[in-house]
C-alpha cells in the first residue's frame, strides 16, 4: 500500500464563461439573438465543437496546478474563500467531473458528502430513503441493513420513519440525511460543508461523529469548511486555496490563522462610514479588537484575554447613556453582552459632548475556539435604543491553549477552579 | 408493514436487532482490495467500463425500485394508468381504424390485433421517453454524487417493465375473451421484449446524452415517439407491404417487435423471421453507438446539466 491515500498532481480544471461584453437588453437584441444563436450553434456543431462552450468564449481556470498529498488516516482541511476552487477540487476527487490537466490517484474507496440528502425522494418514506440514499452513496444493501437501527437512532426521527419525507420539517430531513451520510464507511471521505446543517446541537453531534470516525477508525478525510473552529478541531493539516491555486499547506492551526489574518482584514477595525448625524445623542466612530499588547488583531488565543476598543462621539449632553458590546457566535447565538454602565460610577450621570474612547477587557479562558462577531448598541437606559451596528467586528479565537475536550458542551468554555479533597 | 418495503427483500424493523455478520466489515467484493482510482483527463472516445456498472448493480436495482414506487404516487387511479393508457388507445384505434377505416388485421379481431401491438409499443415509447429525460430530471444527483451515469437511463427503461406486466395481464384476458390461444412461438416473447428494451435504451441513450446540453430534446421526444408509432405497424399490419419492402421495413426495430408479438401470441400468419434479423441488428447497433456516445459526453454532464 502506498504511503499516501490521495495524491493530487498539478490538477487543473477549466470552465468556459460567457464573454462579458454582450448584455442583450434591448428587444431588438433579444430578437436578433434568438434567430442568430441557433444558427451560430449549428455552425459550431458542424465544425466539431459540440461542447458546452459553443457560445462561451472565455476560459476560466477554477483550479490550476494544484498538488498535495494526503496520508492514510490523515484529516486534512481545505480552506479558502468562496470561489477559490474548494468545491471543484472535491468534485474532481469524487469523480463527479473530470479535470482538464494533471491528475489524482486515490487509494481506497471514496465516499463523498458533497451535499447531504442528495437523492432523497419526497414521496418515499424515511425508511425507504435511507436505503435509496445509502445505495446512491455507494453503500451495499447488506451494509445499510446492518446499520439501519443505528442510522435511525442517530437521526432522531424514529417516530416518523414510515412517513414520506415530504412531510418532514427541514430539520428532520437534514438530520436523517446526515445520519445516512455519517454511517458511510469508505476508506476516504470527502466532506463539503455538511456541518452547516441543522441546529447548533445537531451540528455538534455531527462534528463529534466526524471526529470519532477520524480518530477511532483511522479514516482519511478531506474536509472543506468555512467553520475554522471545526477545521482546527478536526484536521491535522490544512490546504489553503486561493484563486484556484494552493497558497499554503501546513499544520491546520497555522494555516487557518494565516488564512484568517489575510482573509478578513476589513474586519480588524471598523470605521463608522456614516457622517455625524443631527438628532443623535451619540455616534460610534470606530471599533477594533486589540490583543494584550494593544495591537489590532483578528485572532486571539483561547487562553489569552483581549480587548474591544470603542470610540464614540457624544453629540449632545445625555443622561443615562449606555454603550453595549454584544458578542455573537457564527450561529448567531448571543454569547454575552457587556455594557459600559456596568461600571457603577457611570450610572445616572450626564455624559457631556465630546469624543470618547472606551475599552473592555474580555477575560480568558472563556470564549470557545471559533469565530465571533461584535455588535455595538447605544441606548438610553429604560428609554430607547439610539443606534445599533450589527457584526461590525469579526474575530477568531484559536485553538492555542485549548486543552479541554473538543466536544465540550455549552456556548462558552470558562476554565473554572475546582477544589477537591476528601470529605470527612 | 410489508407493503411499504422495497420489492423483494425485507427491511429490519425498528425493534429488531440486526445480527452482525461473522466476517465483519471486510465482506463483499468492493471491500476485498482497496481500489486505486486514477483520475486523469480523458480524450475522445472513452471505454464503456461495464464492470463499473456491475459494481453498482444494487444502485441500479434501487433506481428501478424508486421509479416504480414513485411513478403513480399521488394519483387517484394509481397503477391502473399502466392499463388504461394502452387500453384506451386500443379503443380509439378500434373505432377509427378498425370500424371506420376497416384496416385489415390479418384475420385477427381488430381490438386484439392492435392491443397486442400497443402493449410492447407502450413499453418502448415510455422507456424511450423516460430514458431521454433521465439525466435532466436527476440533475442534482449528477452534480453531487459519482455513480456510473449509465445506471440512470437503464433503470428508467427497466422500470417500465412493471407497467408492461400489468398491461400484459389484460392482453391475456382479452385473448381468453376472444378465444385465441398462444402458439408455441410464445417462447420467443422474452427475446422480443428484450429487443424492444434494447431499442428503447439505444435511442434513449442518444437522446439522454444530448438532452443534457440541449433541452430541445425534451420537446422533441414526444414527437419522435408519435411519428415512430405511425411508422410502426401498430394500427395496421406490415403484411400490406410486399417483399423486399417488408424486410427493409425491419430497419425500424419496433416493426420486428410488434409483428413478433402478434406472431408469437396470436398466431398471425406473418412470421417475421427476416424482419427480426434486420431489427435486431439495427437495435444492437443503436445500443452500442448510443452507449459510446453517452460515455463520450458523460464527463461533461456534471458541468453542463
Amino acid at each position: 500500500m502506498s504511503a499516501s491515500a490521495i495524491r493530487v498532481d498539478s490538477l487543473g480544471k477549466r470552465y468556459f464563461i460567457g464573454s462579458a461584453n454582450a448584455p442583450s437588453d434591448s428587444v431588438r437584441d433579444v430578437i436578433v439573438n434568438t434567430v442568430a444563436k441557433p444558427v451560430r450553434r449549428a455552425v459550431q456543431l458542424l465544425r466539431g465543437r459540440a461542447t458546452a462552450a459553443a457560445d462561451l468564449t472565455e476560459a476560466f481556470w477554477a483550479l490550476r496546478d494544484v498538488s498535495f498529498d494526503v496520508g492514510h488516516g490523515e484529516v486534512v482541511g481545505i480552506v479558502g474563500r468562496n470561489g477559490a476552487g474548494k468545491s471543484t477540487l472535491l468534485k474532481i476527487l469524487s469523480r463527479i467531473t473530470e479535470p482538464d490537466e494533471g491528475g489524482a490517484d486515490i487509494h481506497g474507496r471514496v465516499g463523498s458528502l458533497l451535499e447531504v440528502g442528495t437523492g432523497f425522494h419526497p414521496e418515499l418514506t424515511g425508511r425507504e430513503n435511507i436505503f435509496l440514499n445509502g445505495a446512491i452513496m455507494g453503500m451495499r444493501r447488506a451494509e445499510i441493513e446492518r446499520k439501519f437501527g443505528e442510522i435511525v437512532e442517530f437521526s432522531e426521527v424514529a417516530r416518523f420513519i414510515d412517513t414520506p419525507v415530504k412531510h418532514y420539517s427541514s430539520g428532520m430531513y437534514l438530520r436523517l440525511a446526515f445520519a445516512v451520510a455519517a454511517h458511510l464507511e469508505p476508506e476516504i471521505m470527502l466532506v463539503d460543508e455538511v456541518l452547516a446543517v441543522g441546529d447548533a446541537q445537531f451540528q455538534r453531534k455531527c462534528l463529534g461523529k466526524m471526529g470519532s470516525v477520524a480518530r477511532e477508525q483511522g479514516r482519511t478525510i478531506l474536509f472543506v469548511s468555512h467553520n475554522m473552529a471545526a477545521v482546527t478541531q478536526l484536521c491535522q493539516r490544512a490546504v489553503w486555496l486561493a484563486d484556484g491555486c494552493v497558497k499554503r499547506i501546513g499544520p491546520a492551526t497555522q494555516v487557518v490563522s494565516e488564512y484568517l489574518q489575510a482573509g478578513t482584514t476589513g474586519h480588524a477595525t471598523w470605521m463608522n462610514p456614516a457622517p455625524p448625524a443631527a438628532g443623535l445623542e451619540v455616534q460610534f466612530t470606530s471599533a477594533q479588537v486589540l490583543d494584550t499588547a494593544g495591537r489590532p488583531t483578528l485572532l486571539t488565543d483561547f487562553d489569552r484575554p483581549f480587548k474591544i476598543d470603542v470610540n464614540y462621539k457624544v453629540l449632545m449632553p445625555t443622561r443615562d447613556l449606555a454603550l453595549c458590546c454584544q458578542v455573537l457566535d457564527t450561529q448567531g447565538n448571543l454569547v454575552f453582552e457587556t455594557i459600559d454602565t456596568d461600571r457603577p460610577e457611570l450610572r445616572g450621570q450626564v455624559r457631556e459632548v465630546g469624543t470618547y474612547r472606551a475599552q473592555v477587557e474580555v477575560a480568558a479562558p472563556l470564549l470557545k475556539p471559533g469565530r465571533y462577531n461584535v455588535t455595538l448598541v447605544s441606548f438610553i437606559e429604560h428609554i430607547k435604543i439610539i443606534q445599533r451596528h450589527e457584526g461590525v467586528l469579526t474575530f477568531d479565537v484559536s485553538e492555542v491553549g485549548y486543552k479541554l475536550n473538543p466536544g465540550r458542551m455549552g456556548i462558552v468554555a470558562p476554565v473554572l477552579n475546582w477544589e477537591y479533597g476528601r470529605a470527612n | 408493514m410489508s407493503a411499504r418495503m422495497p420489492l423483494g427483500y425485507r427491511l429490519p424493523a425498528m425493534h429488531e436487532t440486526i445480527s452482525k455478520p461473522s466476517v465483519g466489515l471486510t465482506t463483499g467484493p468492493m471491500r476485498s482490495e482497496p481500489p486505486i482510482v486514477r483520475i486523469r483527463p480523458s480524450h475522445g472516445w472513452a471505454a464503456l467500463h461495464l464492470r463499473d456498472l456491475w459494481e453498482y448493480r444494487e444502485l441500479l436495482y434501487f433506481f428501478v425500485w424508486r421509479d416504480v414506487k414513485v411513478r403513480y404516487k399521488q394519483t387517484v387511479l394509481g397503477a391502473a394508468w399502466a392499463i388504461l393508457q394502452p387500453f384506451l388507445t386500443m379503443l380509439v384505434f378500434s373505432l377509427f381504424f378498425g370500424r371506420l377505416a376497416e384496416v385489415p388485421s390479418d384475420g385477427i379481431p381488430y381490438p386484439l390485433f392492435s392491443y397486442a401491438a400497443l402493449v410492447p409499443w407502450m413499453f418502448f415509447s415510455n422507456g424511450l421517453q423516460q430514458a431521454a429525460s433521465g439525466m435532466v430530471s436527476n440533475a442534482n444527483l449528477l452534480k453531487k454524487i459519482y455513480f456510473p451515469r449509465l445506471t440512470l437511463p437503464i433503470s428508467r427503461v427497466l422500470a417500465g417493465g412493471v407497467d408492461f406486466a400489468l398491461a400484459f395481464v389484460v392482453l391475456l384476458g382479452m385473448m381468453v375473451y376472444y378465444g385465441t390461444w398462444p402458439t408455441i412461438n410464445v417462447i420467443w416473447l422474452p427475446a422480443l421484449l428484450l429487443l424492444a428494451l434494447v431499442t428503447a435504451l439505444g435511442v434513449g441513450l442518444w437522446l439522454a446524452a444530448m438532452s443534457v446540453q440541449f433541452r430541445d430534446v425534451g420537446f422533441t421526444v414526444p414527437f419522435i415517439a408519435q411519428f415512430w408509432m405511425f411508422a410502426t405497424p401498430v394500427a395496421y399490419s406490415s403484411s400490406m407491404l410486399g417483399e423486399p419492402w417488408r424486410t427493409l421495413y425491419g430497419l425500424n426495430p419496433m416493426v420486428g417487435v410488434v409483428e413478433g408479438f402478434r406472431w408469437a401470441l396470436l398466431g398471425a400468419e406473418t412470421a417475421p423471421g427476416p424482419i427480426i434479423a434486420v431489427s435486431s441488428a439495427v437495435a444492437l447497433s443503436l445500443l452500442v453507438s448510443g452507449a459510446y456516445y453517452f460515455k463520450r459526453l458523460e464527463k461533461t454532464f456534471a458541468d453542463v446539466v
